[in-house]
């Protein structure tokens, strides 16, 4: 019984991903499922659409960007909050989670706002900022749960060698830490790769990343050109989270199974 | 502070500037035609009442409330299945079904249920895209790997010995589930319950998509008056009300997960 219900309701979770695939090969432009035939003209299509691909361009330069530089901030602050006596840890701790919990039409909105005040309207920085931001909460959470664990024997170790403070994190934490760090690059690239209410806001037809792109496409046609791409989307991201299960347990970050008690 | 925390807080700062900008100008008032506010005023926050909004701020509680206790529902065999499968491989491959959504974007999860509902698959027997249906649907398909993430935590932090131990008392299966796993869960439920709340309240992309322009929750009121009308201070209005639920629900959960270490 729960075996059934536990089938179905993964099935019901896969279902769509499922249907955007088998369109997106469909040979026709009336959506029909399971599909008349087999056909690449939509890749084609999606492949070759100028706005798709200015979207793309754009979407490679901010997620780059903003992967680049939220993993540094957050594996600094991960640091600083598991291994220093801060006062009001928690407090912090909320902070830098705190991107994840506003309604995502509030600070976009509110980005729009300071963005045009300032007139930064036209600059992609406004939404590498704002994705460093996003990105923040997932790279310090799977970076911490990693300090948590590291024994810190070692870094003093190094320490009563004779290694100064910047020596011992760039030889002995960083090293020891890199599974954590791969993970949080990798989440930082799928979570601004996929960002889309905030970037709605805060960027142009010049700007936009191709989540906005394809939102605007969706809004506009109904051919299976949308499908191809999201396909593309989702393979990526099926084969990032496979990678990012391999080199961090992800049962031990979502602290689930025996590991969880 | 340690100066190790000085890069993350300053990009917060500027998220903390937006939501600053945003505060002053929903006291701003609105300037038909022009980007420039007039002078200090309250009503912005008389117009989230207005009777073409209050639908909007009725629909998104009613289908915020659903959208709960259906993914808890939904949600809590699949995080069972998830917390107690004794192999590491059905484990992997749950946790990646369930995730993969859950790190695919909204855009293209919402439009693969436009496709979905959109009578591509099987032509369902009332109509599903643009209704509340449908988008209750969607939502519930959006909420699922966060409750299933949050369930999973919980009932993993049970210990099956309470279960055994009950068992082999006599009590049945059903029993057992009903006794003691669903009353030890009963935390992770909360704020599992809560947080989906909290989220869906400002939920964006499902109704925009899967409600057509007929379906409106806050979020995309504030769309409408924010990028379509260019009223920022009347957006503004809505978007710190969808804020203030958002945290007010978040800080209960806190608070209760708090008093529970206690």
């Amino acid at each position: 019984m729960l075996r059934l219900a536990v089938v179905l309701l993964l099935a019901f979770m896969t279902l769509p991903t499922v249907v955007v695939v088998a369109v997106s090969f469909n040979p026709t432009a009336i959506l029909s499922f399971p599909p008349a035939g087999l056909s690449l003209r939509w890749y084609v299509n999606a492949l070759t659409y100028p706005q798709f691909q200015r979207a793309a361009l754009n979407s490679l330069v901010v997620t780059l960007a903003s992967a680049l530089l939220a993993v540094p901030f957050g594996t600094a602050a991960a640091l600083a909050l598991v291994r220093h006596p801060l006062r009001a840890r928690g407090l912090w701790t909320s902070l830098l989670l705190s991107p994840l919990v506003i309604p995502g039409v509030a600070a976009g909105l509110g980005l729009l706002i300071l963005a045009a005040k300032l007139g930064l309207l036209q600059s992609r920085w406004v939404l590498v900022v704002a994705h460093v931001a996003l990105v923040l909460p997932f790279v310090v959470r799977s970076v911490a749960v990693s300090v948590a664990n590291l024994d810190p024997a070692l870094e003093r170790a190094a320490a009563s060698l004779g290694a100064p403070p910047w020596r011992v994190v760039v030889r002995v934490t960083l090293p020891l830490l890199r599974p954590a760090l791969f993970a949080a690059l990798l989440f930082a690239v799928i979570v601004s790769l996929n960002e889309f209410v905030v970037s709605l806001f805060i960027s142009t037809r010049v700007t936009e990343i191709l989540p906005v792109a394809m939102f605007t496409y969706v809004v506009n046609y109904t051919d299976p050109t949308m499908a191809a791409l999201s396909t593309l989307f989702i393979a990526a991201t099926v084969v990032a989270v496979f990678v990012a299960d391999r080199f961090l347990d992800l049962s031990r970050v979502f602290q689930i199974g025996e590991e969880g008690r | 502070m340690s100066f190790r925390l000085l890069p993350a807080v300053a990009v917060l700062a500027v998220f903390a500037a937006a939501l600053a900008a945003l505060f002053r100008w929903s006291l701003l008032e609105f300037v038909p035609g022009s980007l420039q506010p007039g002078g200090l005023t309250l009503a912005n926050f008389r117009a989230v009442l207005a009777p073409q909004y209050v639908g909007a701020i009725r629909d998104t509680v009613v289908l915020s409330a659903l959208t709960t206790v259906l993914t808890l529902v939904c949600a809590y065999p699949v995080a069972y299945a998830l917390a107690r499968t004794p192999s590491r491989r059905v484990r992997s491959l749950i946790l990646v079904l369930t995730l993969a959504p859950f790190f695919t974007g909204a855009i293209v999860r919402t439009y693969a249920w436009v496709l979905v509902l959109g009578n591509t698959v099987v032509t369902w027997p009332v109509p599903m895209l643009f209704t509340e249906r449908g988008v209750l649907v969607g939502l519930v398909h959006f909420s699922m790997p966060t409750m299933i993430l949050i369930l999973a935590a919980a009932l993993s932090h049970i210990d099956p010995v309470y279960e055994r131990a009950a068992a082999s008392l006599g009590a049945s299966p059903a029993h057992v589930f009903r006794r003691v796993t669903l009353p030890l869960s009963m935390p992770g439920i909360v704020s599992g319950g809560l947080i989906v709340f909290a989220w869906t309240l400002s939920a964006f992309p499902t109704p925009e998509l899967l409600g057509g322009g007929k379906v409106k929750m806050i979020a995309n009121v504030v769309k409408d008056l924010g990028l379509d009308s260019f009223n920022w201070p009347g957006a503004a209005a809505f978007a710190l009300l969808a804020l203030a639920l958002t945290l007010a629900l978040l800080t209960l959960v806190g608070r209760l997960s708090s008093d529970r270490a206690a």
